[in-house]
This record gives C-alpha cells, structure tokens and sequence, in this order.
C-alpha cells in the first residue's frame, strides 16, 4: 500500500503544528520521521491516524484520497499506530484488548477463541511469545509494546506507525524492535518509525524525513552525516557538549550504604544500593527507565510509599526516617522527574512555585503568616537570575512553556545553600536552548562543592554531566564506572551485565547497532 | 476507594470550573433559573390550567393567569425576603438570618474544596454539632456570655470531630471523601434519632423525640430587637475575613490549596498532604459547626429531628455559587437566605410549595457549572468571540514565529498555542465551548477544529511553545 | 546483538505474597463477640423462627431454639472459621469466599438468636423476614444497578436517589392518570432515564464535575417533585396521586414451595423483572461485544477510542438506560408498596444504593448481593424493633452506612473501582 501526505497542515487556534507536510510511504519502506519533542511528528500522525481532522491539505491511500473522521476510518483504510502511550486496557486479557472494537460474536455473545488463534499465529510468525490470556498489566512493557503490534496486525494494517516506540525500552528490546520492523517491512507492511532518536533511524530507516517546527526541513538518505542530520533537526549548529572542568571532589557528603525499598507487595524496588557522592562532584545515575531510579531518589527525599531499609547520611547525618521537609532543610535540593506532576502546581503563580518549598521559612513568613514582599522580592530576582520567559511574576505556572517551567523548578531548588542536589531528568521535554542553560547551572552548582546526583534515562546527559556514572539494573546498581566509558559497554550494563561482562561482550560482538554511530559521529 | 490519582484530577477540573466563570454566567445563571421557575409556577397554577382547556381559543387568558402567578409568586418571595409594604425591612432581617447558618457551613464546603476534597458531610457536621452544643446549652448552666462561648465551642467540637473522621480516614487509607461524607451524613442522622430518645435528651414528660430548651444564656442576642437577626450573623462575617486570611495570607492556606491544586508536588515540597488532609477537613467540619450553633443559639433553641434543616445541602450548593472563594461564598449565602425567607412568605401568601426555592437553586449550579450552556444561550460566544475568521490561510500563521500564549487573546492567555506533539497531546479539559455556539460552526469539509483551550488542564497542561513568551 | 543476558523483569506474580492479617483478626473479633454475648451471656428463653406460610406443599415445624445454646454453638463455629484462616493466613493464603459467606450467615443466626430470645415477643417468621428483605432490597437493586451502568462505563452516578424519586413520582402521576399501572411503569423508566440525561449532558458534553452534578440533581428532582407534589396532587389526589397497584402475580408451583416460594415467586412485575435485570447486566457486560465495550470505556477511554468506540455516545446511553432501570426501582414505592407519592419518599436510598455497588465492587451481582445485605438489615431493625428487642433499631439502621465507611477504608477487602470512572472523556 502507497500512502501519501499531500500538504497536510494542522492548526489549532492559531498555532500551526503541522504546515504544509507532504510525506510519500512506499509499500514495505520504512520511513523515519525525524524530530526533536514537539516538532509537530506526533500531531502529524494523529491527523493520519483520523484522532485530529487536517486544517487542509489530504491524505492519499493508493493514489484515491482519503478523509477519515475517526481511528474506525484509519483501521478500515489499514493503517495501524502503536501509541506511544500503550492504548491498551490494564485489567483486559491480551486477547480482549485484541478483539476490542472489531469483536466477532455469536448469538449476540463475545466470542475471543478465533482472536486467541490469530494472536498465536501472529505471534509465532514473528517469535512475539505473547499469551492471548495473560493480563496486560501483568506484562512487562517490551511485550506490551508487542500486543499493540498485534492489535495492528489483526486489523489488517498495511501501514504500521510507531510513535516514539523506543522511549521505554532497553537497548537491546530496542535492537529486538529494530528487527521486528525489519520483518515486518520485508513482509511488506509499510513502517512509519517516529523517534527523536538519531542512531536509531540511521540503524532501521530506507528514508529519513526530518521536520522542524511543523514543517519538513529535508530529507535524507539513512547514509548521511549525523552532524549534518542532527544539525537539520534542531535547526543551527549543536554544541550539546558542556563546558566543564574536572571535578575537584572534596570530602564524601551523601553517603548511601545497603538501601533497600521494598513495595507494599513485596516487590524489591531498590535491591541494596550503596554508593558515596564528594561534594564537588557530579554522579550520574544510568539506567532504562523503571529500574530503581525513581525510588532511588524518592527514598533521599524521604518521598517513597515503600519501606526503607539500610542508610542514607548527609555529612554524617542518617537522612532515613526522616520527612520531606527535614531533609530539604537539612540542605537537599530536589528537582523531581516530572515536573508537572511533582515538582510545580500549576495553577499557582510563578511567584508562588519559587517558594512552594520554602513558603513556611523565616524568610517568607512570620506567625503562620506569608511575608508576600518578600516573595514578590523573591520572584523579581529568581525570573532575572534564570531568564524565565513569563509574562509577570501572577502568571500561573501552567501557563508557561516546558522548558521555563523546567527554570522555575530549578531556581525554586538552587536558591537557597545547598549540600546536595538531586536532579531527576533534569532536562526532558525542554527546547535546545534551556538544556545548556540548565546543564550549565547544574555545572555551577557542583563548582560550588556541592555534591550533585544527576539521575537520567537520556544516555547523552549522563555522558556530558558526570564526573562518574553509576549503572542500575533492577533496582542495583550493576557498576560505577568513569566519565569516559564507552557506550556500548554502558548500554550493556543497562540491561544488567557487570563491567567486566559488558567490555567483553562489545568487544566480542562489534559495536551494537544502536551504539556505533557514536564512534562515527561522536555527535549526539 | 483507589482511584486515587482520577479523584485528584477530578477535583481540579472542579475547582477550575468553579474559578473559571465569570460573574456575567452567574448572573445569567440566576435570571434564567428564576425564570423557569417562574414557568414552572405559571403552569402549575391553577387558574392556567383551567384557561388552558381553551387555550386556543383565547390564549391570552391562560398566559395572562400564568404571569399573574408567576409575578404574584415572585413578588410574595421577594416581599418576603427585602422589602414589603406592611412590615418594611423586617423581612430583611429574616435573610440575613437565614443566610447565617448557610454562610458559615456554605464556608466550610469551600474551604474543603479548595484544599482539594467534596465535603458533602456538612448535614453530618453541622447535625454533630447540634448535638454537642445543645447538650452545652441545657445541660450546663454557666454564666451568661461563657455559656454562649462553651454552646459555640462544643459544637464548632462537635462539626470537627464529624469531619476529622473524615479527614483521618481519607489521610490514613485513601477512602474517598465523597463516599464517607455521605454515609457519614447517614450515620449522624440516626445517631440524632437515637440520642434524642435516651434519658439525657429527651425532654422530661415528652414522647416526641425532643430535647430540652437551651438556656437563654445560651443564645446569641439579638442585634436588632425585635427580629430574630442575631449576633451570628456578625459571627458569619468574622468567619468570612477569618476563612480569607487562612487561604490567602497564612502559610496553612498555601498549604491546603496546594495540596488541593496537586498533592503530589506539595508532598515533594516537603508538605505533610495528610495533615492537611486532615486539617482541612477538621476545620470544614469546625465551621459546620458554627452553623450548627447559629441553629441551636440563634434560631432553634432546642435539638429536634432534622436540626440541620437542609443547611448542609444547601451549603454545597452555596459554596458552588461563590465559588469556593469566602466573600463569593458570603453572598451566594445572602441570596440562598433570601431565597428561604422569601419562600416561606410565598408559601404562606400565595400557597406556592416552598420547594421551588430548591429547582431554582439547583438551576443556579447547573448552570454555573457549566457556563458553555449559557453562553449559548445567550449566544455571548458570538458576542465574545466577534465574527469568526475564515479558515486561516496557513501561510500567514507560521509555527516558526514563536507565537506568544500572551497575545493572541483570550484563550490564548490560558495557554494556547499549544504543541500538541510528542510526550503530551493537548488533554484540553475545558469544554469544547465553541462546538455549541451554533451557526458560528457551520461544517464544511476542511473546517479546522475549533480551538481547545488547554490552559484549564492543570498539571496535565501541554507544554506550550517552546520559549513562546519571549 | 547480546540479548543473552537480558533476565527477565520482575513480574508481580514472582513476588511473594506478604500474608494479611487484616482479615483473619475481624473474624477472630466477631467470633469472640459472638461467642461472649449470644453466647456465655445470652438469654436462657428461647427464640422461635416461624418457617411456613399458607399456601405451602408442607407445612414446616417452626424453629425453636434456646438463645444461649444457639449463641454457643454458632459462636464454636464462628471461631473455628476463625482459627481456619488465622492458619491460613499463616502460609499467606485466604480464606475461600463460601466459608466467609457462611460465617456471616453463621453470625447473623447467631445474633437473630440472641436478639430475638431477649426480646418480650420472642418469636418471628423467618420467612416474613427474608420476603421483606427482599422486598426493601427492589428498590437498592435497580438502583445499584444504574450505578454499576455509569461508573463502569466511566460516570460517577450520585443521583441514584434523584431517578428513584423521580421514578416513584412519574409512576404515582402517570399511573393515576391513565389508570393503568404498566403505563406508569414505564413512566417511571423515562422519568429516571430523563434524569439519567442530564446527568450525562452535563457530566459528558458539558464536562461538569460528576459528583456535582449528581449532587445538583438530587436536589433538583427533590424539589421539583416535592412542588409538583404539592402544586398539583395535594390539591387533587384522586386524579394525581391514587395510582393503581400492581398486583402479585404467583407462579404456580414454585410458589409453594416452603420458605423459597413465598419469598422468591410472590412477587410483582417489577420482582422478576428484577431477576432478569440483574442477570441480564451481569451475563452481558461479561459476555457481549456491549459488555467489553463498555469495561473498556470505563477503564482507559482513550484506548477505546482509538480502536473506533464511540466513547461519549456508549456512556451517554449507557447513563441513560440505567437512570430507566432505577425509574423502575422507583416506581415500585408508588405502585407496590405504597399507593400513593410523598414528598422525598425514597429517603437516601439511593445513597445506600451507591454503598452497595462500592460493597459489590462495581459487579453487577456482587451490588445486588450487598444491597440484599442493606435491605435484610433495614428489614431487621423493624422486624426487632416490633419483638422488642434492646438493641435500638437506629444501629442496625446504621449499618449499611458504617459497612461502606469500612469497606471504602479497606477494612473489608480493597475496593478498586474502573479505573477512568469520573473521567469526562474529551476527544483531542
């Protein structure tokens, strides 16, 4: 099947997310869409998808224009997504999310065994291993990524578009997808491979589109130079390297020894980690996103639901036990992963955000009351300090974009004298621009002798930012590595090999494929 | 209940709804409430029925009984409320009075609200209060003045008990407060029914469940002799100042909105979300039982069956009208009180059911609730909104140009001017307003979307264009 | 690619389950209970349970039993199941559910027992009470079951109360007016499906918080028909509010049946009417393409919708066909029970409505089971409150309200409700 975009554009109000896109997919190719967080690539395919209506512009199915009003439409003219987000049912049986909406009956009563015999066949002809009765929320996310590949496939789809698919797996589930994407165009389904990342679309993709800001800025052969790629994709030349010094590691501050934290069920989320950050030092957490990290944190910050086991100490001081606001106090600045959920409440004012931790000190009240001079005062300097684009200090945060709300958060957390900081994704979902601004503020921190804790799923940051990097892998920390170790033998520990394990098993295989463009490119 | 996170979007999107109108929607709001009201005790009357048998015949007889009806209703209702020619302002006294109890538990509805919970329970506080304050009031005997305070103080004990329970079991198990309010309104309602027929409440030589009469030293005296306006009301205003400053001066009020508007982010700037769970609770419950006071040392004077009266449904209804903000909340009380007193002169002069007064009051909150309705039915999106632009060309509009949320005008000042792209989609919440605005939407092929506004979407808001406001 | 040492992620299923004790401790509390006071310090009358009615194939022997000895023997058992699961949950498994659906039965004769040998007329048809149980339980049903429609597909329905009132008074008006009491039950159906309506407009197109508006709508109906009523059928009940019964109608047979026949097959229309709903909810939300339609609206929309489920439109009708099935339960206060339309005669029963479909967590048969529970307890308190008992009646009326604060606070097991339940749906 031969599916065109023919000027496709998107607006909503005023704002164009998609001007003007013409995109030609031939049958069995696998066309990357290449492009930085809101670039417009996801609003495309949900305007293909039929989830959005296009402004103008059409889309062609075999050369016969198409308009579809619903995803019903999309399915039927068969094209398939896999959402970035699973759109699967939680509590549904594989086979149920499967069947749900293309249902076959008999007498009015569901009948699942003819959807359970097209799972298995689907799942044995590309090696799947999914069980059409096993509850989703059950399986881990590499499968489930698989169950909605099925659910396309069951449809019929001729054209299979995946968003971002990537974002949750390990580098080696991310080779299997690579390979999965390679049967499937073989077997002549078309793939639309969205992702954000370089070495991925040079590994799979026949042909390259990048857009930028809504529109296409080129396209390129899967052979180019990912400098010239990447230069394409933000828009001007990248300098994504931080200028840094070597660290100047002072005396040991945040020293954690055999923590564990073990879930109401159970579940051991942290599995004995024991680390030791200097002040003047930045560590840097690795790892695949769900393997501890997040608890990692939350058990510094006193946050987590789990029970806590082991210690954490601060300059000596036993952090476990104690409460969030004991352990800010006693000098820990914490920017949290996600900032809309965790780290701002959106509808209280820029004003208000750069003291939500700090509204009951001295400073900024006096007898239960809020000292609003001083915040007024507080904000004037902060806005300054970081540059953050709002247009006055009442404006609710919500209101601001990603990478501002992503200042104020810092600001909050860096204005007051600190021994240590914890950042969790410090920059995801924030523009070019602000990520030098804030790896640059990180980098100022540390220079002050604070201990830094930089956790990161974005193998990129971990490299700039660390003075030292340490690996997790369920809940373990499986390494504590130099700056400058490769990224193959990164990317093997991330899926759980020793040090050791992992040089010899790059060193056996070659680069993988996800990994080698690094030592071509050195860029991104 | 889990569900826990949905429960916390839930109350967002309410307590943005709830701020989100403007005051032109409440008015509106109020005056087409009115109306079908007014329609409602047209029809029903008598006298139009009979016209109506020949309706087409002469029309003009039944509308002309109808509005007659209408008019005599609302003008009984209003007579009875302000101003009437025999009596002068007494009757405003009686609103005021009636509006007392509702101002002070309808404060305590949105004191809840805004640190993010549906208190539904304050029936049950204010039912819980009673109880205490009028066992303070005929039970004891102290002197006069420190009665009034002990009568007022065991029952504001009383209302924080019934919601710290609340509090306590949502902050420690993560029940819902909507549920256990609402069984717990129950709970007090037949512990009331019980408690009135044991030995230490039951009023000597009665068999009606019945207590005693409180002590006159127990009431509040009255301002203006007289009427029954008593010093409650100035109590009511106290309350008012005293709910503003907590929420919008005190460091406890930062806390509870913020914990209201996004627990998580509070839990991780270092703020106990249980104890303001709790808090926030205890205290909704404390002012239901000031309200409960106002009943039994202000109006009652004794505790019966049905001592919160409707207050404590009312009070939601109230604390929606206003706003959840106090002053908001002090006049939807005054309105809400008039309305009662009016009523009861309605009923008594023109044989109107007082439960009128209750469709027009819920009217008010569907409305106000949903302010997409009255604009369109007072077509103001156009009025708003000007004639709509043709579908813009997209040359003129280029993503590139950062376009600024600040500037591009009404909506846009809540965040449009969105990306919808990658990690998240606009998860727009406020209704799809211009959908509904009639011919201004005619579809045709290539008709964009109209605009989702995603400002209202809280901590789920998009993220808007990247350095948009430069 | 070096996928070899890639363990597989931890699963939930691999975790060990961590024994709760929660459980096993209440029954152990409740066995002592029951064992101290029906028991060691129950009442040495006996108590006397009348099992026949008329028109039975056999005539059973009323049972006769002394209240001590009754209260010992259920209370031995009573700890014996309690002692089962504390060993059970030793090795952290539980308890299987008809050895906790005998001990409540086992503790419920247990306190009849005790009750009824304390009181001063010690002596009460067991059947009666059963058949009234269930006859106060019609209306919880129905109601429950429109609450079970809404939230599984997505809407929070607080106004249970506000479509059996309305129900109850389009039945009585209607019903009157026609003089025909089939068309006033299908009055009732529209009356709560009108209601049902708002509910959905407001809460789906319109967005409106789901609570407030069933809230709101409560006291709308409340006030609407309480005006109506008194605007129109005080007036003139005879042509308003005198509406025709619906009559029993016996199967044969099975009617006869001792202690089963007078409970289950003496009933009205709207009684069986009541066996089918139930089942008919039931079988198709678990067996029809309707059914995983709507569990998949109620649970994550958005997945829905991507696969061509109209979202908004299944709740929309889905809101609105339970707002009819609680019409009917509504319908059976002014044409079963009582002949005639009062002013808020539904009194909170559609509240105990909504606990009981949070108590049967969200399944059809588990929320008419527990609204049966409701039902048997409000029956009972009047039931003792005639034998006489020293037990007020305003507890065992407390009840269902205290059984739904515990099972909401996970007391009794941890509710889990759909997951996107309240969640206006709103397409991007």
């Amino acid at each position: 099947m031969k599916l065109e975009l023919d000027h496709i554009s998107k607006a909503f109000g005023d704002f164009y997310a998609n001007q003007d896109i013409s995109i030609t997919v031939e049958p069995g190719q696998i066309h990357s869409l290449l492009g930085e967080n809101g670039a417009g690539k996801s609003t495309l395919m949900n305007v293909l998808y039929g989830l959005y209506q296009p402004t103008s512009g059409r889309i062609l199915v075999d050369g016969t224009p198409q308009t579809f009003t619903g995803p019903g439409d999309a399915m039927a003219a068969g094209i398939g997504m896999v959402h970035q987000h699973f759109m699967l049912v939680p509590v549904f049986t594989v086979a149920e999310n499967v069947a749900l909406g293309a249902e076959t009956t008999r007498g009015g009563v569901l009948d699942l065994k003819e959807t359970r015999r097209k799972i298995r066949e689907i799942s044995s002809r590309y090696g799947f291993d999914v069980d059409p009765d096993a509850i989703v929320e059950d399986l881990p996310v590499g499968v489930q990524q698989r169950v909605e590949i099925i659910k396309a496939l069951v449809r019929n789809a001729k054209v299979l578009i995946l968003d971002e698919p990537t974002a949750v797996l390990t580098p080696q589930e991310t080779d299997e997808l690579l390979e999965i994407m390679r049967q499937l165009a073989a077997s002549g389904t078309s793939v639309v491979f969205i992702s954000h990342k370089l070495r991925e679309v040079k590994a799979v993709a026949d042909v390259i589109t990048v857009i930028r800001r809504g529109r296409v800025v080129g396209e390129a052969d899967p052979k180019a130079d990912p400098t010239e790629l990447a230069a394409l994709m933000v828009g001007r030349e990248v300098h994504l390297n931080v200028n840094k010094t070597p660290a100047e590691p002072g005396e040991t501050v945040l020293k954690v020894q055999d923590l564990a934290v073990t879930a109401a069920n159970g579940q051991r989320l942290v599995d004995g980690i024991s680390l030791e950050i200097s002040g003047g030092e930045i560590l840097a957490i690795a790892g695949v996103q769900g393997n501890g990290q997040t608890e990692l944190s939350e058990a510094i910050m006193g946050l987590t639901e789990g029970r806590v086991t082991g210690s954490i100490t601060l300059d000596g001081k036993e952090l476990v036990g104690m409460g969030t606001h004991q352990v800010l106090r006693a000098g820990v600045g914490f920017v949290p992963e996600d900032r809309n959920v965790d780290g701002l409440v959106g509808a209280f004012s820029v004003q208000e955000n750069l003291v939500l931790d700090l509204f009951d000190t001295e400073q900024f009240s006096k007898a239960g009351s809020l000292n609003l001079k001083a915040m007024g005062a507080n904000s004037a300097h902060r806005i300054d300090e970081f540059d953050i684009r709002t247009p006055n200090a009442q404006a609710a945060a919500s209101t601001l974009s990603g990478g501002n709300q992503q200042k104020v958060v810092m600001a909050r957390e860096l204005s007051r004298p600190l021994r240590l900081f914890v950042a969790s994704q410090p920059t995801r979902g924030v523009d070019v621009g602000s990520i030098e601004f804030l790896h640059g503020r990180i980098v100022e921190e540390r220079d002050r002798g604070t201990a830094v804790m930089i956790v990161s799923t974005e193998l990129d940051e971990v490299i700039q930012l660390a003075d030292r990097i340490a690996v997790l892998y369920q809940g373990r920390v499986v390494g504590i590595v130099p700056a400058d170790t490769s990224r193959d033998v990164l990317g093997l520990m991330m899926a759980g090999m020793t040090q050791s394990e992992a040089a010899v098993a790059a060193d056996a295989h070659g680069p993988t494929e996800t990994t080698a463009i690094v030592e071509e490119g050195g860029v991104l | 209940m889990s569900a826990q996170d949905q429960m916390i979007h839930r109350e967002k999107s309410l307590l943005q709804r709830i701020a989100g109108g403007s005051w032109l929607v409440s008015v509106l709001a109020i005056l087409v409430s009115l109306i079908v009201g007014g329609i409602l005790i047209a029809v029903t009357n008598e006298d139009f029925q009979e016209a109506a048998t020949y309706f087409f015949a002469r029309p003009g007889t039944a509308l002309g009984a109808g509005w007659t009806a209408a008019t005599e209703a609302y003008l009984a209702l209003f007579q009875g409320a302000i101003v009437s020619p025999d009596s002068g302002f007494l009757p405003l006294t009686e609103t005021l009075t009636n509006a007392t109890p509702l101002i002070m538990a309808g404060l305590g509805v949105a004191l809840a609200f805004r640190a993010g919970m549906f208190n539904i329970g304050a029936q049950g506080q204010i039912t819980v209060g009673a109880i205490f304050g009028a066992y303070a009031g005929f039970a004891w005997h102290l002197p006069l003045g420190l009665h009034l305070l002990v009568v007022i103080l065991m029952s504001v004990l009383g209302g924080a008990l019934w919601g710290g329970i609340v509090g306590w079991l949502k902050a420690t198990t993560g029940a819902h407060e909507v549920i256990l309010t609402i069984m717990l309104n129950y709970v007090a309602i037949k512990l009331l029914d019980w408690i009135l027929n044991t030995p230490a409440f039951l009023r000597p030589g009665e068999t009606n469940p019945i207590s005693p009469i409180v002590d006159k030293s127990a009431d509040y005296p009255v301002i203006i002799p007289g009427t029954r306006l008593h010093l409650g009301f100035i109590v009511a205003i106290l309350l008012v100042l005293l709910v503003w400053w907590i929420l919008n001066r005190s460091t406890l009020g930062f806390t509870l909105r913020a914990v209201g508007e996004n627990p998580a982010a509070a839990a991780t700037a270092g703020m106990s979300v249980k104890r303001a769970t709790f808090l926030a609770m205890a205290i909704a419950g404390g002012l239901g039982g000031f309200a409960a006071s106002a009943q039994i040392s202000g109006t009652e004077h004794v505790l019966a069956n049905g001592a919160a009266g409707s207050i404590g449904f009312d009070a939601i209804t109230v604390a929606l009208l206003g706003r959840s903000t106090p002053w908001g909340t002090f006049f939807a009380g005054l309105l809400f009180g008039a309305f009662r007193a009016g009523a009861t002169n309605m009923q008594i002069s023109t044989g109107t059911p007082i439960d009128i007064v209750l469709v027009v009051q819920s009217l008010i909150v569907l409305f106000i609730a949903a302010p997409p309705l009255v604009r369109t039915m007072f077509g103001l999106n156009r009025l708003a909104k000007g004639p709509k632009p043709k579908a813009p060309k997209p040359t003129t509009h280029v993503a590139e140009v950062p376009a600024a949320p600040a500037t591009v005008g009404a909506h846009a000042a809540k965040g449009a001017g969105t990306v919808p792209d990658a990690a998240d989609a606009p998860t727009a919440v406020d209704s799809p307003s211009a959908v509904d605005a009639g011919p201004s939407t005619a579809k045709h092929a290539a008709d964009p979307e109209p605009p989702t506004p995603p400002g209202e979407a809280g901590p789920t808001a998009p993220e808007t264009t990247e350095g948009g406001s430069k | 690619m070096s996928t070899a040492a890639l363990k597989p992620a931890p699963s939930a299923a691999d975790v060990t389950r961590r024994p709760s004790w929660k459980i096993p401790l209440v029954l152990t509390a409740l066995a002592i209970v029951a064992f101290v006071f029906f028991g060691a310090l129950g009442s040495h009358d006996t108590a006397t349970f009348g099992l026949a009615s008329g028109g039975d194939f056999v005539q059973l022997p009323a049972l006769v039993v002394s209240g001590m000895v009754a209260g010992l023997v259920t209370g031995f058992l009573l700890l014996a199941i309690a002692g089962w699961s504390l060993a059970l949950a030793r090795t952290g498994s539980t308890l299987p559910t008809w050895a906790i659906v005998l001990f409540g039965v086992l503790f419920v004769f247990g306190f009849l027992a005790w009750a009824v040998s304390g009181g001063s007329t010690p002596n009460i048809s067991l059947t009666g009470l059963l058949k009234g149980s269930l006859i106060l339980s019609i209306p919880l049903i129905f109601g429950t079951l429109s609450g079970v429609l809404g939230e599984r597909s997505g809407v929070v329905n607080i106004a249970i109360e506000g479509q059996l009132l309305g129900g109850a008074f389009s039945a009585a008006l209607i019903g009157t007016m026609t003089g025909n009491a089939y068309l006033g039950l299908i009055a009732a159906a529209v009356a709560g499906a009108l209601v049902s309506m708002i509910l959905a407009v407001f809460a789906i197109k319109y967005l409106v918080n789901q609570i407030i508006v069933g809230v709101v709508l409560n006291v709308l109906v409340s006030g609407l028909t309480g005006f109506l009523f008194g605007q129109v059928m005080v007036a003139d009940p005879e042509a308003f509010n005198q509406p025709p019964r619906l009559e029993t109608l016996p199967i044969p047979l099975l009617e006869s049946i001792p202690v089963i026949g007078p409970i289950f097959f003496q009933q009205s229309i709207i009684g069986y009417l009541l066996y089918v709903v139930v089942f008919a909810v039931w079988f198709a939300l678990k067996n029809t393409r309707w059914g995983l339609r709507t569990r998949a609206v109620g649970e994550h929309p958005k997945a829905a919708d991507t696969l061509g489920v109209k979202v908004n439109a299944l709740r929309f009708w889905n809101v609105t066909l339970g707002g009819a099935i609680a019409g009917i339960g509504g319908a059976f206060f002014t044409l079963v029970s009582v002949e005639m339309f009062t002013k808020d005669m539904s009194g909170g029963r559609g509240f105990i409505a909504l606990a009981a479909l949070i108590l049967g967590r969200w399944n059809p048969i588990g929320a008419a089971l527990a609204a049966l529970l409701f039902g048997f307890a409000d029956n009972l308190a009047s039931v003792l409150s005639i034998v006489g008992t020293p037990v007020p009646s305003q507890f065992l009326e407390m009840l269902p309200y205290i059984v739904t604060i515990l099972a909401v606070a996970g007391l009794v097991g941890r509710s889990r409700g759909p997951a996107a339940s309240g969640e206006p749906y709103v397409k991007e």
